[in-house]
């Protein structure tokens, strides 16, 4: 074998078109990191073109600027901690609970993918907004002045959208993980004493912690650069990263400022990112 | 690392004395399944004894999981009721029914431990710690796997991980043990191995009550009590081991169980003598055999096993039927030869064979003793 190798391999052996790495690699650069490295260049550059490290310390001890962090944190750990209970929730009875058409109904989930994110926020408005139909409904049973639900416009609001929006992200890869749970094991389980929730516990949610992780990661760097939904519902006082990074940089032109809080924002996503090709290396996808 | 054979010595204690007792009929009152319009299972009605094992075999289809899992819980029957001792488990849910069961492909969990695995059922049962350990020391011990308590599934091999899973399904110290094709999984070498060893765990485990469903004779001859012949959902035979064997009711159970000859005879002369014989006619031959109550003129067939025929005659082997030799395949310690006998085939197992075998194509005698034979109805169906 290893003789043969040797004999053929001088022939066989083709120079490799090591030019074509060019062609993305050029793209790549003047596309992804020349802007990145723009960046960053301007977040040590003070508005009048003056190298300044100060501004950054600055900003990161602003108020506004850790509001916006524990705001942005604060909402996409609470979206993913829901999109993690409301995609489990589902998938489990998608996966294990037989009844006819769970198909169509995870595949009708899936295309929420597809949907863009403030069609969900336009809908919510027209759910449980000021004048929406559930106000509106409650005002007119109970006879009331003013709308009783005022949810949508607070943290909770673009909590709650972004877990609708979001949890597809985590039923998807916890459906395949589903899928690959041995049924022999959730009976043998089940023969030995196990109750449903113990096998879920033990059996199936074991199987499944990559793809939690994965889809819980996904969610995590989907919800803290989420502009849209924070945007659309306008809630007073809820800035987060990406809507504060938009409001320094068009409405107050404070480049500076916008691009220090933009290179915050962009290690975080790296940061979970990797987190996110970790799980999902382990998950094997 | 070799395996010990399951060793059966600490089952001596106390809680192994638990199981002797613990056994309980299995009894299947008119239980008939179906998927849809699909009926898998036609009223069945058996009783497996406290302590039995029942072996249920039958071809692939015929409906022997199904009636498996009528037991313990997965199938629903469409109509009819299924005991387990004194209670009647039809309406509840398998983790309330108290058995163990191992299947084909172990379903052992992944990511817990040899250990863990074991002690899941007692634990799910809410047992206390000293018990578990105990127990769970102990299930080890009887499948001779003491020494892979802290391995992961993954890290045993095939007979081992059937072993582990046997020990899971005695650790809660079921009522009943369900086992489905446990081996078909494994080599043929290792399989003969661990056909010995639960007929071992049977004999350290009496109370056991065991329904063994397989499709291979050989593991069913060996193990069972009694053996119960599937087909088309229906039970088609069911009876002792030995004399279902012997005395094959019909076609279908003497061909299934050891590949029995039959050759069509007509009756000639009802059961006489204290051997309660019948005289068959095959042609001009003709034959003694096991009577089953036939009348003369009755068209029958007879049965005849394939290592019962001899082809040297004496006092004992009286019966003499003359074939064609087609075909001789050698195979170490038996010789196989195919003789074609008025047109039907007969199968002949030989252990030692004439100096000089007739060319093929030339015509032989072949002896038989009538009490090896019996006559066997033609199946009414099929
Ligand atoms: N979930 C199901 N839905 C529809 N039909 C089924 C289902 N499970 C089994 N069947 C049918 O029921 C019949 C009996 O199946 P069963 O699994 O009991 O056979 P078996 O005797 O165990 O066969 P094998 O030796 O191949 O395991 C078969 O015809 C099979 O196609
Ligand atoms: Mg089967």
């Amino acid at each position: 074998m290893a003789d043969a190798a040797v004999l053929h391999a001088p022939i066989t052996r083709k120079v490799p078109g090591r030019f074509w790495i060019v062609p993305p690699a050029a793209l790549l650069a003047l596309l992804f990191f020349y802007p990145l490295v723009l960046i960053v260049q301007q977040a040590f550059t003070d508005d009048s073109g003056m190298a300044n490290v100060a501004e950054f310390v600055r900003v990161l001890h602003a108020r506004f600027f850790l509001n916006a962090l524990i705001n942005t944190i604060t909402i996409s750990v609470a979206a993913t901690a829901g999109c993690l209970i409301v995609g489990l929730v589902l998938g489990l009875i998608l996966a294990f609970v037989p009844f006819p058409g769970s198909g169509v109904i995870a595949r009708l989930i899936d295309t929420f993918i597809a949907l863009p994110t403030f069609l969900v926020t336009l809908a919510f408005t027209f759910l449980y907004g000021s004048a929406g139909m559930l106000n509106a409904g409650l005002m007119e049973i109970f006879s009331l002045q003013a709308p009783p639900v005022n949810f949508l416009y607070s943290t909770w609001g673009v909590v709650l959208a972004e877990v609708t929006v979001y949890s597809p992200f985590v039923l998807r890869p916890l459906l395949a993980a589903f899928s690959l749970v041995d049924r022999g094991q959730i009976e043998a389980a089940s023969v030995l004493g196990a109750r449903p929730f113990r096998i879920v516990r033990q059996v199936i949610l074991p199987a499944a912690v990559p793809a939690l992780i994965a889809g819980g990661s996904l969610c995590l760097l989907l919800t803290v650069n989420e502009f849209g939904i924070v945007l659309f519902i306008g809630a007073k006082g809820v800035i987060t990263l990406p809507l504060l990074i938009y409001s320094k940089a068009i409405q107050e032109s404070a480049y500076q400022v916008a691009c220090i809080i933009a290179v915050i924002n962009i290690a975080l996503s790296l940061g979970l990112f990797g987190l996110y090709r970790f799980a999902a290396g382990r998950l094997g996808a | 690392m070799s395996v010990p054979a399951f060793t059966g010595s600490n089952v001596m204690d106390v809680d192994a004395a638990k199981i002797r007792g613990a056994g309980s009929n299995v009894h299947f009152d008119k239980v008939s399944v179906a998927y849809g319009a699909h009926v898998v299972l036609h009223p069945l009605t058996l009783d497996i004894a406290p302590g039995e094992i029942l072996a249920m075999i039958g071809p692939s289809g015929s409906g022997k999981t199904t009636a498996l899992r009528a037991v313990a819980g997965f199938v629903r029957p469409a109509s009819g009721r299924i005991r387990i001792g004194a209670t009647d488990v039809t309406d509840l849910p398998p983790y309330e029914r108290g058995l163990g069961m191992v299947v084909q492909n172990y379903a052992l969990f992944p990511h817990m431990r040899v250990e863990d695995n074991v002690a899941f059922g007692l634990r799910a049962q809410g047992a206390d710690k000293a018990l578990i350990g105990e127990r769970v020391k102990d299930s080890l011990a009887t499948v001779g796997m003491s020494g892979f308590a802290k391995r992961y599934p993954r890290e045993l091999s095939g007979g081992q991980q059937q072993r582990v899973a046997i020990a899971r399904a005695l650790a809660v110290r079921p009522r009943v043990l369900l086992l489905d094709e446990p081996l078909s999984a494994l080599d043929a070498q290792i399989r003969r191995n661990m056909v010995e060893e639960i007929a071992k765990l049977h004999r350290d485990l009496p109370g056991l009550t065991i329904l063994y469903v397989t499709h291979d004779q050989t593991e069913a001859l060996t193990l069972a009590d009694k053996i119960a012949i599937m087909r088309d959902g229906r039970v088609s035979s069911h009876g002792p081991t030995a004399e279902l064997y012997r005395r094959p009711p019909n076609r279908f159970t003497a061909e299934f169980l050891g590949r029995a000859n039959l050759l069509p005879v007509t009756v000639a002369e009802g059961a006489a003598g204290p051997k309660g014989l019948a005289k068959a006619r095959l042609g001009d031959a003709v034959l003694a055999g096991a009577a089953r109550g036939e009348k003369p003129g009755d068209k029958t067939l007879l049965c005849i096993r394939p290592q019962h025929l001899s082809l040297t005659g004496d006092e004992e082997h009286t019966n003499r039927i003359v074939g064609t030799l087609k075909e001789v395949h050698w195979q170490g310690e038996l010789t196989h030869l195919v003789l074609d006998v008025d047109g039907t085939p007969v199968r002949v197992s030989a252990t030692r064979l004439p100096v000089s075998l007739p060319e093929r194509g030339s015509a032989m005698p072949l002896f038989f003793a009538p009490g090896d034979t019996s006559l066997v109805p033609e199946d009414v169906r099929g």
